[in-house]
């Protein structure tokens, strides 16, 4: 299973949902793109995002760094 | 069988694009939302900063909308393009920086363009003719229409018998019977349509969903360009206008100083763009400090710094200046009073 990963830190929301979805557009089925952030707004916008669009949430999660971890799946 | 048309929404996260788009789905038109991102949207970013904010819901309403209604939303940044409607308008301002006319007439040439990219037949807005005073006035909306390009492909359902048909009436996409004649400054027509549809929670922004409308953060862009002899800008300037306190004691230098913890763990975030400081000896403010310093600036900044952390009354407090290279100095200052630092500094 590939995984990107997209640095979105000192990005503030929407700015990282944005990356994120243009991102998802380069990318195939199946591919799992791990999304690096610092705004606690992306643990429910991307999520969100996610359901809107098709894509699948497999997991969000903040770390000790002050830093908040979302993978998702690109939908078909 | 017919085809069935498809329709792109401008979603702002408010009650009326929210009951527009739910006009026209209603109709069996396949409908996406799209918004746009100008860097200066109020959704987002001020939740995500301030810590008195942190019980407010982080949700964006734009995608929440989306959800509502069950269509896709396309989320486009627009930070560049828009700077050129913001400098240069040709309809003028509203009673601050705001272009509306300007900006609706961009985001719908914007949505024009994406249509015909994405093979869409048709352009939904929420606008409700008489609702706001300079974008959406009789005698404005078919300006819209026409210096967008859009033309007869904008549908407003909620005012749309207000206004000559246009071509998804005309053409049968969509019933001209079932769409909507609102006018004025009422909200109680979208209140009764929005209980109709069985929308109880949705958003109700004061005064509109952009800075440029607020007049202290216009005063703030304002100085911004004013210190900087032209009117360009990036999207870090844009955001670092809504936070902190703006203290501008020298033509050649401004400061902004965090009014609370989450101001400043958010400017900390620009220590290696700007020269920064905070009190070492009492707990206070981290400040930036945007321009060319000489010394005695910074020994000026530094007592205003001191005088809004807890050392205020001391005689001496200790402050620690740090460069964007990473080295650092410490200095020792009197805070000053409050009555020594004049009002006008105050952006």
């Amino acid at each position: 299973m590939s995984r990107e990963i997209l640095d979105a830190r000192r990005l503030l929301c929407p700015l990282p949902v944005i990356r994120t979805q243009d991102r998802v557009k380069k990318m195939l089925p199946g591919q799992q793109l791990e999304v690096i952030c610092t705004d606690p707004g992306v643990m429910q916008d991307i999520p969100a995002w996610c359901r809107i669009n098709g894509h699948q949430l497999k997991e969000a999660t903040a770390n000790d760094n002050g830093e908040y971890i979302v993978i998702l799946e690109v939908g078909k | 069988m017919n085809k069935q048309r498809r329709a792109v929404a401008l979603i702002s996260g408010g009650l009326d694009s929210m009951l527009a788009t739910k006009v026209i789905m209603e109709q069996g038109v396949h409908v996406e939302g799209i918004n746009f991102f100008t860097g200066f949207c109020v959704e987002g970013h001020t939740h995500a900063i301030r810590k008195k904010d942190k019980a407010k819901p982080k949700r964006n309403n734009s995608l929440w909308v989306a959800e509502q209604l069950g269509i896709k939303l396309h989320i486009v940044d627009v930070i560049e393009e828009y700077k050129d409607v913001l400098i240069n308008p040709k309809h003028g301002y509203g009673a601050n920086l705001n272009p509306c006319l300007d900006c609706k007439i961009f985001m719908v040439n914007k949505a024009k363009q994406w249509i015909e990219e994405n093979d869409f037949d048709f352009i939904i807005t929420g606008e409700v003719m008489g609702q706001r005073p300079m974008s959406q006035r009789k005698e404005t909306m078919p300006v819209v229409a026409k210096e967008s390009g859009a033309d007869e492909r904008l549908l407003r359902p909620l005012c749309a018998k207000n206004l000559p048909a246009t071509m998804p009436e005309r053409e049968g996409w969509v019933n001209r019977d079932e769409l909507y004649d609102f006018s004025g400054r009422s909200r109680k027509p979208q209140m009764a349509l929005a209980e109709k549809y069985g929308f109880v929670d949705y958003a109700q922004p004061a005064g509109g969903c952009c800075f440029l409308t607020d007049e202290s953060y216009s005063k703030k862009l304002v100085d911004l360009w004013q210190a900087r002899g032209n009117k360009e800008y990036e999207l870090d300037d844009v955001m670092l206008l809504k936070v902190g306190r703006h203290v501008r004691p020298k033509p050649h230098f401004k400061m902004i100083i965090a009014r609370e913890e989450g101001e400043g763990r958010f400017l900390q975030g620009y220590k290696k763009d700007f020269i920064s400081m905070n009190c070492i000896s009492h707990s206070g403010p981290l400040t930036l400090l945007d321009g060319q310093l000489s010394e005695q600036d910074l020994q000026l900044a530094a007592q205003i710094t001191a005088r809004y952390g807890q050392g205020r009354d001391a005689e001496q407090v200790e402050v620690n200046i740090h460069l964007p290279d990473g080295t650092e100095k410490q200095i020792s200052v009197k805070p000053l009073e409050a009555n020594e630092i004049p009002q006008e500094w105050f952006v």
